[in-house]
């Protein structure tokens, strides 16, 4: 349904790069783009909204945006872009901000039902919280029932609690209103919660593409499961030994041998992984 | 005190008005294309637009004076194509105001622009809005200080002018004679109590005007 196929020579913080892409993305798709500071994801977005000018070719179902004789402008593109800080428009109450858009208030009283903001419509953007004024950016990127939605770490200013709220109702829109998505992500768990595929930049190239599983599962070997944590603290329970680590947001406890429990101490960052149902702490 | 005439007044603020409406009109544009244009041209216009600011009223006056009389291409153009005189009358000043004060309206308007959220303005293109919808439904509402400085300024500023006024209009009443120029014709003639009444009118309305943008500015800043 839109295939990419862009170059952009950017000036990135060890000198020149190229930026050069070339994806196919299937209609209703929710891809996430991730990898390094510096490796181009943002860019990526604001060329596809046309914010920057690159070379090569962006064709959206029979519409093209970008080749050698057209440069579609943003206000053409018909898409919809959740920015990191918000970009609310501060002089204007949450449902302005929203009708601003598009005179459809029908949509703009749904939206901010959905995402329970129904009540702060006639406030303005300054008096809400991070994650307030994120949720009013995702209501008026889709606004305008756009063909493509871009979200750039849209989630990265707010507390995880706010993160998986959000992350729930961004799904739950996603569904509804079955937009391709291209959101630029760095949290794993979010992209596994939400993308149907990763695409992994490095460097303004694409170096790995696949679905969440494939590219996120940190296991090597036989292992089955990996993460990394921080040793909260060790007990003794009769003979054996529990290490209380904190992965994420959790809490786990986990059955560790007095070898290996002469070799920790509290604070230190490990990793827990297992092979088949014994876990092991190395 | 009876024969104290207020048309240099009433002069001086239809002046400021005028120059203060046609440089916002002109300006808004250039502003905006200075605040957002990445263009290596941009220090030039730079440079333009703040000139009045550092060249000496006279010379600045002295070229206006030249560029708009008769014997120039300019205003032999003007005279023989619309029959319009530029010199010695009212249009005059307010072209001359228009140069001399600027800076004055383009300045501010351009910081108050360079100051907004990019993404902002993004959000408004991305939203389907054009530069000029999205100028005035949210630049500027974004700027409410920096564009109440600009008018405010650029209006005090001509009232205030004195230089280029007397190079280019001269001192004719009800035409040319503005507040600071019939000051000046006071003190000249000795007549000290008017230009002490003249003078304290100016401070007071000057001073008055400046509190005004300040409060509402610091309201602004901190509601």
């Amino acid at each position: 349904m839109i295939d990419i196929d862009i170059k952009k020579e950017l000036h990135g913080a060890d000198g020149k790069m190229l930026l050069d892409i070339n994806l196919h993305i299937k209609k209703s798709e929710f891809i996430a783009i991730s990898g390094e500071s510096g490796s181009g994801k943002s860019t990526l977005l604001r060329v596809l909204a046309g914010l920057e000018k690159a070379d090569g070719k962006i064709v959206v179902g029979d519409e093209v945006w970008l080749d050698k004789y057209i440069s579609l402008a943003p206000q053409k593109r018909k898409i919809g872009f959740v920015f990191q800080d918000y970009a609310l428009f501060s002089n204007m109450t949450i449902l302005d901000n929203l009708l601003f858009v598009k005179k459809d208030i029908e949509l703009a009283k749904y939206l901010l039902y959905v995402t329970e903001l129904i009540e702060l419509k006639d406030r303005f953007p300054e008096s809400l919280s991070g994650g307030q004024k994120q949720r009013v950016s995702l209501c008026r990127a889709l606004m305008n029932r756009p063909k493509l939605l871009l979200m750039d770490e849209p989630l990265s200013a707010l507390d995880p609690v706010m993160r998986m709220k959000l992350q729930n109702e961004i799904l739950t829109l996603h569904r509804e209103f079955n937009i391709t998505t291209i959101m630029v992500s760095h949290d794993p768990s979010e992209i596994y919660r939400l993308a149907n595929r990763v695409v992994v930049l490095n460097l303004g190239k694409i170096i790995n593409i696949g679905t969440p599983k494939e590219i996120l599962l940190k296991t090597s070997g036989s292992q089955k499961f990996s993460f990394e944590g921080e040793l909260l603290d060790i007990v003794r329970v009769d003979v054996i030994y529990i290490a209380i680590i904190a992965i994420g947001q959790q809490i786990v406890e986990i059955v560790i041998s007095k070898q290996e429990k002469n070799r920790l101490k509290i604070g230190d960052t490990i990793r827990v992984s297992t092979k088949a149902f014994s876990p092991n702490i190395c | 005190m009876d024969s104290l005439d207020f048309s240099p007044f009433w002069l001086s603020f239809k002046l400021a008005t005028l120059t203060t409406i046609i440089l916002f009109i002109i300006s808004l544009p250039l502003a905006w294309y200075l605040s957002q244009t990445k263009s290596r041209i941009k220090p030039i216009f730079e440079a333009i637009t703040a000139l009045p600011i550092v060249l000496p009223p006279s010379v600045l006056g002295f070229y206006i004076l030249v560029g708009l009389s008769q014997n120039s291409p300019i205003g032999s153009f003007l005279k023989d194509s619309f029959d319009i005189e530029l010199i010695f009358n009212f249009s005059g000043l307010v072209v001359a105001s228009c140069v001399y004060s600027m800076p004055f309206m383009v300045q501010p308007l351009q910081s108050g622009f360079e100051s907004l959220n990019r993404d902002m303005l993004e959000a408004s293109y991305i939203a389907g809005k054009s530069q000029i919808v999205t100028i005035f439904r949210v630049a500027l509402p974004n700027i409410k200080p920096a564009l109440l400085t600009a008018t405010i300024i650029t209006f005090a500023h001509t009232v205030g002018e004195f230089g280029v006024v007397l190079m280019v209009g001269g001192n004719i009443p009800n035409e040319t004679k503005v507040a600071s120029v019939a000051i000046y014709e006071m003190v000249e003639t000795m007549d000290y109590s008017s230009a002490h009444i003249y003078s304290a009118i100016m401070v007071i309305i000057s001073f008055i005007v400046l509190l005004l943008v300040y409060l509402f500015n610091n309201r602004e800043r901190f509601p």
